[in-house]
């Protein structure tokens, strides 16, 4: 051991003076980082770039070494970015309005370009998110509302990743997808207005369906009347004269019962058929 | 998932150590450790020397109490520290480098060894590159500047609610014929692949509820009104787990849908009156069906009843139609002219004098007496 080590306080800053030295020299790449190595402003070298289907373990992450004090090392994150779209109001053919908002998902692959023409990420993002933002409404202005609301939203989609992809790719970036979060209607009136005919159907619905009850209801009487009435013919069809006189007698207990309203007074001639053996004809 | 080590790119990753070491690091910890011994001229030992001023500064119950603990310690440390028989105060030199050595035991054993539980796993880096996951149980790694290791818990499952269930906060979707329903869901999701997780979507958390609005409001827009209210929901759930899946694989997230629930498929409160007004309608239609099931359940019943009483009567009437009849007849005379007023006219030429003004007048003296009765009647 060298005799100036003897001391503590030197070996101490000895010490410092190697860690320091050594963190400036080498840097150890994590995997969700890639970087570029920048001497005095001018990048030389890519480290870790995003490859299509590496496997982790097989990426450029790991230890590297540079020039201490003299490289520079820009980290890039490698990972999925996502870049959200304010929410902005978008007209569709037929002049309706839709409240849209919906996030990009890119990575960046080339960080060399990046770097020189953007900087960083959030650079990135914001260079990107306006750009999502018109060309979703030139896709959507392009098409009726309902075609939001059918298979053709596929082909939006596409349409649009396709044209944000191309000006991504000026950043070193590419494009993962696009998805619409939500397409509402705006508050206020198409809100209301959109609000009114779900309630017109609806009350439409409920009339067809009191009027559906009543005529259901009306057949089912109908048919209990038939029903009866047949029950009825089959019976006093047997003999209809003698049905005449039995019934006769029934509608006359009924009709001069005492319960029933109004006074009864009958007036007969000797010559009525109850009144035959009162006089003793025969 | 909780972060054992945390390392900081661009500088040496050196251990957040059990010492709350900073990034310089474990050695120059021990270094300034030992730079504080030696200057001070030979202490007890290294452990009592930082301890001391402090105590001395501001003595409080507690510090009072540390100091004492710190003493005795540094008694039993100061005897200890003399392994070689050394006198109770040893010069710096024997004692420093035993003290950095027990250090780095300690930090090698403590970062080399990493338990993980069984619901976990444990992904390791070794600088900063991907090597393996480790299984549940205790693992040997490299220590802390080399490996690290982030344990991530695989089987728990997280769930995101997106739209609430109350009705302040309504979360408006589209169907697909136009219509707007209020939709609360929940989405349960867990990590199957913790390094994909770890290092492929910068923030994997956010993605899965965008995901999941973005797709169930894909889903809600190919279904109608009234699917999306009630038979519907089942497979709108498996579209919308199948659709987020899909989306997830593709950033390869290592993510796992366990499920969606759809807990609330309403339609919005300013419309919501209507669509009660529908069901009060379905009750109405409904009333209207069962009271005429009921009413002809009776004209039936008694049409058989009436039908029934004839036939019986008419079987008997068959075996002896004459005396039947007659009877029949006498029977129901006496009954109608038992309590009537009966008058019996006799000859051709006498006319009849019916008193018509004075039948009316006992009706109008019988109408006020009994109005009551004669309305019961009535019916």
């Amino acid at each position: 051991m060298p005799a100036f080590l003897r001391n503590p306080v030197t070996l101490a800053l000895f010490v410092l003076a190697l860690l320091i030295l050594l963190g400036s020299t080498i840097a150890i790449v994590p995997e969700t980082k890639q970087g570029v190595i920048v001497r005095f402003g001018d990048p030389k070298a890519i480290i870790n770039r995003y490859r299509q289907n590496e496997t982790f373990g097989n990426t450029g992450a790991g230890i590297i070494m540079r020039w201490p004090f003299v490289d520079q090392v820009v980290w890039i994150d490698k990972r999925v970015l996502s870049v959200e779209m304010e929410r902005q109001q978008v007209l569709s053919t037929d002049q309706l309005r839709l409240q849209v908002d919906a996030f990009a998902r890119y990575r960046i692959v080339d960080p060399l370009r990046m770097y020189i023409a953007a900087g960083s990420e959030e650079r990135v993002s914001e260079a990107l998110r306006p750009i999502l933002g018109s060309a979703l409404r030139n896709e959507l202005g392009k098409r009726p509302f309902a075609a939001l609301l059918s298979p053709e939203r596929g082909q939006v989609m596409q349409n649009i990743e396709a044209g944000l992809d191309r000006v991504a790719r000026q950043y070193g970036a590419e494009i993962v997808d696009v998805r619409i979060k939500r397409a509402d209607l705006p508050d206020g009136t198409p809100l209301d207005s959109a609000f009114t005919r779900m309630r017109t159907a609806r009350e439409q619905e409920a009339l067809t369906i009191r009027a559906q009850g009543a005529k259901q209801a009306q057949i089912i009487r109908a048919e209990a009347d038939a029903n009866a009435a047949r029950i009825y013919a089959a019976s006093y069809g047997k003999d209809p004269a003698f049905y005449d006189f039995y019934r006769a007698m029934q509608s006359y207990r009924y009709t001069f019962s005492p319960d029933r309203a109004g006074e009864t007074n009958i007036i007969l001639s000797p010559n009525n058929e109850f009144l035959q053996q009162f006089q003793g004809r025969r | 998932m909780k972060r054992l080590f945390g390392w900081m790119p661009g500088i040496v990753s050196m251990a957040q150590g059990p010492w709350g070491g900073k990034s310089d690091g474990p050695e120059s910890n021990d270094g300034s450790g030992g730079k504080g011994a030696g200057g001070d001229g030979g202490p007890r030992n290294p452990w009592t020397q930082p301890g001391r001023p402090v105590g001395q500064k501001g003595p409080s119950a507690i510090e009072e109490m540390l100091r004492r603990g710190r003493d005795s310690f540094g008694q039993g440390g100061g005897n200890g520290g003399g392994f070689g028989g050394l006198p109770q105060r040893p010069n710096g030199k024997a004692l420093w480098p035993i003290g950095i050595a027990i250090l780095v035991i300690l930090w090698l054993v403590l970062t080399s060894f990493h338990r993980v539980g069984p619901q976990e796993r444990g992904v390791v880096t070794y600088l900063g590159s991907y090597s393996r996951t480790l299984t549940p149980g205790i693992s040997l790694t490299l220590p802390a500047p080399f490996a690290a290791v982030t344990i991530v818990d695989v089987e728990e499952i997280r769930t995101i609610d997106v739209g609430s269930t109350t009705a302040e906060n309504e979360n408006l979707v589209l169907t697909g014929d136009q219509n707007i329903i209020d939709l609360a869901y929940s989405v349960r999701w867990n990590i199957r692949n913790p390094e994909l997780y770890l290092f492929q979507l910068s923030n994997p958390d956010a993605a899965v509820r965008e995901v999941a609005e973005s797709a169930m409001r894909a889903v809600l827009a190919s279904v109608s009104l009234d699917d999306a209210l009630g038979a519907g929901r089942t497979a709108i759930e498996q579209q919308v787990e199948q659709r987020m899946q899909e989306i997830l694989d593709g950033y390869r997230s290592g993510i796992r849908i366990q499920g969606i629930a759809i807990k609330q498929a309403d339609p919005p409160a300013a419309v919501n009156d209507a669509f009660k007004a529908v069901s009060a309608a379905q009750q109405t239609a409904q009333t209207y069906l069962n009271e005429a099931r009921a009413a002809a359940q009776q004209v039936t019943a008694k049409a058989q009843g009436e039908a029934a009483s004839f036939d019986k009567v008419y079987e008997q009437y068959r075996l002896a139609p004459d005396v039947t009849r007659r009877r029949m007849y006498y029977e129901t005379m006496e009954g109608v002219l038992a309590n009537v007023d009966k008058t019996i006219v006799e000859g051709t030429n006498v006319t009849p004098y019916l008193p018509l003004p004075e039948i009316k007048r006992r009706a109008a003296q019988a109408a006020p007496a009994a109005p009551a009765v004669s309305s019961t009647e009535g019916q």
